[in-house]
């Protein structure tokens, strides 16, 4: 096939054109680019990720920007307040319902740019995940957080 | 048509200074989170506050800067900000699971042990590592 990942694809020329100016000659050099990065991606053989209901995309973008603003706050209190113990850090496994790979990568991408959470290490076997929370106050909360906030949507767009 | 930083009109000069001060003040206070908290898996979450919305706040003031000073759209500092957070998790990983293999295998510290309740069901030697 000619073009194996158009969307990468057509990601690397947008690279391409923003790093280096938009002019008729970039575009023809990046689409080349392009095209090859493409078909060298497809000799390595990664699972396709399937895009289903792609228009929620936005939606969890304009979630995971609202919590990382969120975290960002709260963690920034704590650490100034760092000295007086008021935070209470844990560690927190859950068990998790998505299997695609894909999926798993942005909810990974998601927890650790929000900080206050960091992913540790994902269980294949029993697909359960282990996470450090900084401040656990609430466990369920927590566990609600990701299951209902996060998993659900990210399981409707890689349906 | 670059101008000089003191021709910028106010409202872009105090977007450009917040949005600065907001990235280069969180940024700080993860430094100084990086130093203070006293365990690694608390540590660990210090630098994400960089990684995050410090770059984000850096990126917002230089996007506006230059956007205003060159009197056209600048927006290539975007792909910092999203090849910063795709690749932080990679080597917060590789941290975090070689600090986690240490405390177990030394057994220091209340860290979790690996859950391997399928492994015991299954008979599968304790030696397999995830995402295989």
């Amino acid at each position: 096939m000619m073009l194996p990942y158009p969307l990468l694809t057509l990601s690397l020329v947008l690279m391409w054109l923003l790093l280096n100016g938009f002019t008729p000659g970039h575009l023809v050099l990046g689409i080349l680019v392009a095209v090859f990065a493409s078909w060298a991606m497809a000799s390595l053989r990664p699972d396709k990720p399937r895009l289903g209901k792609w228009y929620l995309l936005p939606k969890l973008f304009r979630i995971v920007l609202y919590d990382i603003v969120k975290s960002n706050i709260a963690v920034a209190l704590i650490i100034l307040k760092a000295g007086r113990r008021s935070h209470n850090p844990g560690f927190l496994t859950v068990e998790l319902d998505i299997e695609n790979h894909t999926a798993i990568a942005v909810l990974a991408v998601v927890l650790t740019s929000t900080p206050g959470s960091a992913w540790l290490e994902y269980d294949s076997n029993d697909k359960t995940v282990l996470l450090h929370i900084l401040d656990l106050g609430n466990e369920a909360e927590w566990h609600d957080t990701i299951k209902n906030r996060y998993e659900k949507l990210l399981m409707e767009i890689f349906a | 048509m670059m101008q000089a930083a003191a021709d910028m009109p106010v409202w872009a000069a105090i977007a450009v200074a917040f949005f600065l001060l907001v990235g280069s003040g969180l940024a700080l206070i993860g430094a100084i989170g990086f130093l203070r908290l006293p365990t690694f898996y608390e540590r660990i979450h210090a630098p994400t506050l960089g990684t995050s919305w410090g770059i984000g706040g850096v990126m917002l003031a230089s996007m506006i800067f230059f956007t205003v000073s060159s009197g056209r759209l600048v927006f290539h500092e975007i792909l910092i900000g999203i090849f910063v957070t795709v690749t932080t998790p990679i080597t917060f990983m590789l941290l975090a699971r070689a600090a986690l293999h240490r405390d177990r295998a030394e057994g220091n510290g209340n860290v979790p042990d690996k859950q391997n309740k399928s492994q015991i069901a299954k008979g599968v030697s304790d030696e397999s590592e995830s995402w295989n």
